[in-house]
């Protein structure tokens, strides 16, 4: 697979390598990739078209078949199996009342005229006094901008909906993940189990397990918020672990001295040294949650998601637009109110000193809670305080305008885009793909098998092989190959803006925070709003596909890069520009090399995310793996299809993330990073 | 918990404060404007019934209108559920499913819910035909009149050529949703053609759309009725013509698709409990054109319960025959 283009960045690295770096091991390395591209060179121009293993999109294999059988099975045991009846039945009823209580209170009531326990004045008064208390002032101001502005677009019940669905799916994520995540924390063989679960749970396209879910715990809110969970409780799961592990050895053996017991030391030192990265962990979960929206709406789930959906059927540009801008808008404030709330965690010697006298603080807090409370009675009792007026909506305003901005564009910018796509589809997308998908299947294994060999030993070497073996197993290497092809093109997309634009943001941070929240949205807003124009400029191809999958990931990819060159220490840089270096020459010759590691984080995460796209992508042309999931979706007899490419989608994503990551640190062993996987997928 | 920081500790209370606050004033609710201008309960009669709601403005046509009769005529509690087919017929063993209102074959899902599992009935036609076949934009027929037979086919399989074909023609599919028989017919037609799957109703939507304004070739599945011919009226390519049986066997099928008579479904308890709502959507059929009308006023940016009250109005000898 990627050989020659690994080979290619090992090349432009190593002059740039420290001379400390022993010579023998790096050409070893290189002469490892370099037979890796011989061997698939050389299988690919003696034995192309042979043993690859394709499967026509219409076909099944007798593994589908089976796996068919399994909706049926559900149907035929929910009244009498055990685990149904005293199980998945009871955590149904239990999930429903949870939402059902949130839905009441910040969206809608089941009785009278339909109207919330608290409308929108006193909850936007509640929600802004609650940002004030966990975070400060000006995130305060940012929640009540923005909640009102959603009374502004037409949205606000809808807006509320999600939002109570997303807080009733982040409680139960933290009721999960909190505990777990300490247990993995304080033990390794925890810690070792629960890897491979939550790389499941965070790359397993949601289309898989939506209907199955629908089936076991049926239409409603439970299963809406079950499906959310399983997404958003893994990083809130790592980065609890990440944060208790993190704790100096030192710090525990002191505390350990002391005779503290294991309980003890958990409380009183383990857990408040790591709630900094815990309640990252919280925004992390947050803001995966939030990403699901739009997904939950297929199983009837209310909320803005539904507005994007039932948009997308019209191909209404406009509502799909306002009703994403919502979507963006919460998620920005959900980010910045926990980020605020952990800056607030850390120690107070550490913090920088707040504004406020912490007896000042108190007394506002206090005083804003009052007026927050005689909102929320106000919005209780008066009608205009209940419900946001109508008459102030400048929904179709926005809708209108955005539907002729993307007229416009569609009009004028086709011929453009047209021959663009043409061009980078024939002189380089279909080449590659013929490349991979063309060769035989043993050859790709050999050549895969070095690759792993190369940078992480044997026992990377033998889980690439597990993992390849899996994909052809399922019946489904034809389409991988076709997926991995798309990926691999969109990953190299990805890495160019996250190289250009994180340089730019690391070097300027004015720049930084221009680009910042437009990075934000290209991480939130759900793909379905943007995927009707781009079809009208680029056609239904694998050209939309992979720019979808570039969208959502290339924010990733930056931050992680403009984190890295920002952190390269300043005197280094100043030594450069003072020894009379270009700003070029400083950029290639101390900025990127220095930022290496940020460079690995940024390709290993820049392709989870894009892999997170393939089934966004196969709804505009992308085929593959993606396909084979959407179909298995919708039609009951392709169920198992989609089942099986659901799992080799698994085995790609863990693939492509233990062999970059093992690339990435140099380290030759699966010593996986806690960073978060794709905090956001689909839609 | 106190002991785990500020965090916490400023959270814990707020929280609790604000659950406090929140619970004092549910207690007092009867002083609410929510419960104080209830909805009048004169037209309970009828109960509740969960419509389940496809993603195609042809369905949300038959819905909104059969939701606005129901609530307007019967005062039925409608409850409308935005699900994909499956998902909905799931929905009619574990009852949160009462009706779906335009269903296309699914032969399988009608074995499975109303044959082994008895849990659905068919609630008779629409009135409303369903056609699938091969389609191309007005501006291809009319340049090339002769593409409308399929045995003129590969000799534009040249022109119908993309990025994404491989070097063949290119047929693109829609909805995964939608039966296909595609790919046999390109082989048993002995066609120059590459099935490429778009993916998506919309990508197909879109896909047509610019055919036609920007005058580019293209070949694709589509099927009606649908709203978007009444904005761009695709022709239909004659594929060898269907007769009974001729697509029993999906791997040598090399004719047309047949018409599919479009039904509704509905939930044998719900068929069972006699509610007039039920009663209804056993009476509720109408043509294409009216579905049509409703659907594009629905595309154009009318609500769909004001696109059906506007139909509604327009058609009241119609709505009494269904309510008799």
């Amino acid at each position: 697979m990627s050989a020659t283009l690994l080979g290619a960045e090992k090349a432009t690295n190593t002059p740039a390598a420290p001379p400390t770096v022993p010579r023998r091991r790096l050409s070893r390395r290189a002469l490892l990739l370099i037979s890796a591209a011989v061997v698939w060179t050389v299988g690919f121009v003696f034995l192309h078209g042979t043993g690859t293993l394709a499967l026509p999109t219409s076909e099944l294999t007798d593994l589908h078949r089976s796996l068919n059988q399994f909706n049926s099975w559900v149907a035929s045991n929910r009244d009498d199996n055990p685990v149904f009846l005293y199980l998945l039945s009871p955590l149904r009823s239990a999930v429903d009342a949870v939402a059902a209580v949130f839905t009441t209170v910040f969206a809608a009531s089941s009785t009278g005229l339909g109207l919330p326990e608290i409308g929108w004045l006193g909850t936007v008064a509640l929600l802004g006094w609650l940002a004030f208390a966990v975070g400060n002032a000006r995130v305060a101001l940012l929640t009540v901008a923005v909640f009102t502005f959603f009374g502004l677009q037409g949205l606000f019940v809808e807006a509320a909906h999600t939002f109570a669905l997303v807080v009733t799916s982040v409680l139960l994520s933290l009721l999960v993940g909190l505990p777990l995540g300490v247990l993995a924390g304080i033990s390794s063989r925890v810690e070792k189990i629960i890897t491979p679960v939550l790389d499941f749970m965070q790359i397993l396209p949601t289309f898989v397990y939506l209907a199955p879910l629908a089936l076991v715990f049926l239409i409603g809110p439970a299963s809406a918020v079950i499906a959310t969970v399983i997404y958003a409780a893994p990083p809130i799961i790592r980065l609890t672990a990440h944060g208790i592990r993190g704790i100096p050895e030192n710090t525990r053996e002191a505390s350990d001295s002391l005779g503290t017991t294991p309980l003890q030391r958990l409380f009183t030192l383990q857990i408040p040294m790591a709630k900094r990265t815990i309640v990252m962990g919280i925004n992390q979960g947050t803001m995966a949650a939030l990403s699901m929206v739009t997904i939950a709406a297929l199983i009837a789930a209310p909320g803005l998601g539904q507005v994007v959906v039932r948009a997308l059927q019209s191909l209404d540009v406009g509502t799909a637009v306002n009703a994403g801008l919502s979507i963006v808008l919460m998620a920005i404030v959900l980010d910045r109110v926990t980020t605020a709330a952990s800056e607030r965690a850390r120690p107070a010697t550490q913090r920088r000193r707040s504004a406020l006298p912490r007896r000042t603080r108190m007394i506002l807090v206090g005083a804003t809670f009052a007026l927050a409370l005689v909102l929320v009675q106000l919005s209780r009792t008066m009608l205009w305080a209940a419900r946001f007026p109508q008459e102030i909506n400048i929904g179709p305003a926005i809708t209108s305008g955005v539907d002729a901005a993307s007229e416009w564009l569609q009009t004028h910018l086709f011929l453009l885009t047209g021959a663009f796509r043409e061009a980078v589809t024939v002189a380089f997308l279909n080449p590659f793909q013929t490349a991979i998908t063309d060769t035989p299947f043993f050859i790709m294994f050999a050549a895969l098998a070095l690759v792993a060999y190369a940078f992480g030993g044997w026992k990377l070497t033998a889980l690439v092989l597990a993992c390849l073996t899996v994909i052809v197993y399922l019946g489904l290497w034809g389409d991988a190959m076709v997926t991995l092809a798309s990926t691999l093109v969109a990953t190299v997309i990805v890495m160019v803006l996250g190289i250009v634009f994180g340089v730019a943001m690391g070097r300027s941070e004015r720049f930084d925070k221009l680009m910042r929240p437009v990075l934000d949205a290209g991480q939130t807003l759900p793909a379905f709003v943007y995927l009707v124009p781009f079809l009208g400029l680029f056609g239904a191809t694998r050209f939309t596909a992979i720019i979808a999958g570039v969208i959502y990931a290339a924010p990733a990819a930056i931050k992680i890069m403009a984190d890295g060159i920002s952190g390269v220490s300043p005197t280094v840089v100043e030594a450069a520009v003072a020894s009379g270096s270009t700003p070029w020459q400083v950029i290639t010759k101390v900025q990127l090399p220095m930022a290496r590691k940020s460079l690995g984080l940024a390709a290993n995460q820049g392709l989870i995310y894009v892999l997170a796209m393939v089934v966004v992508g196969a709804l505009v042309g992308a085929g593959g793996l993606g396909y084979d999931v959407v179909a298995g979706f919708v039609q009951s007899s392709l169920f198992g299809k989609g089942l099986a490419a659901g799992l080799a989608i698994v085995f790609l994503g863990i693939l492509l993330d233990r062999i970059t990551q093992a690339a990435a640190f140099s380290a030759p062993s699966r010593s996986r990073s806690t960073a978060p996987s794709a905090t956001t997928k689909e839609a | 918990m106190t002991r785990n920081g500020s965090v916490f500790k400023r959270l814990v209370p707020a929280l609790a404060g604000a659950a406090a606050a929140a619970m004092l004033l549910t207690a007092c609710g009867g002083s609410s404007v929510n419960q104080a201008a209830a909805a009048d309960g004169s037209k309970a009669a009828c109960g509740t019934v969960n419509v389940a709601m496809n993603a195609w403005v042809g369905y949300t046509a038959n819905a909104a209108v059969y939701s606005y009769v129901a609530k307007e005529k019967l005062g039925c509690n409608v409850v409308q559920k935005d699900l994909n087919e499956q998902i909905a017929w799931q929905g009619f063993s574990s009852g949160e499913v009462d009706i779906i209102i335009e269903n296309w074959g699914h032969e399988d899902l009608v074995k499975q819910y109303i044959t082994d599992q008895a849990v659905a009935v068919d609630a008779g036609p629409t009135g409303n035909k369903g056609r699938i076949g091969w389609y191309v934009p007005p501006w291809l027929a009319k340049a090339h009149p002769d593409i409308l037979d399929s045995k003129n086919l590969n000799k534009y399989a040249s022109l119908l050529k993309t990025s994404e074909s491989g070097g063949k023609g290119q047929l693109l599919d829609g909805d995964p949703a939608f039966v296909t028989n595609d790919e046999a017919l390109v082989k048993n037609l002995g066609l120059d053609f590459k099935v490429v799957y778009s993916g998506s109703e919309a990508a197909l939507i879109q896909s047509f759309r610019a055919a036609e304004k920007n005058k580019t070739p293209l070949l694709g599945y589509f099927y009606e009725p649908q709203w978007f011919l009444a904005e761009v009226p695709l022709v239909k390519v004659n594929l060898p013509k269907w007769t009974p049986g001729c697509d029993a066997d999906p791997e040598k099928v090399a004719c047309d698709y047949p018409d599919y008579t479009l039904n509704k479904i509905i939930s044998k308890k719900f068929s069972d409990s006699g509610s007039p709502a039920a009663k209804l959507v056993k009476a509720f059929t109408w043509t294409n054109a009216d579905q049509d009308s409703v659907a594009t006023d629905i595309q154009n940016g009318m609500t769909p319960e004001a696109a059906a009250k506007k139909w509604v109005d327009a058609h009241p000898q119609q709505v009494e025959a269904w309510l008799k």
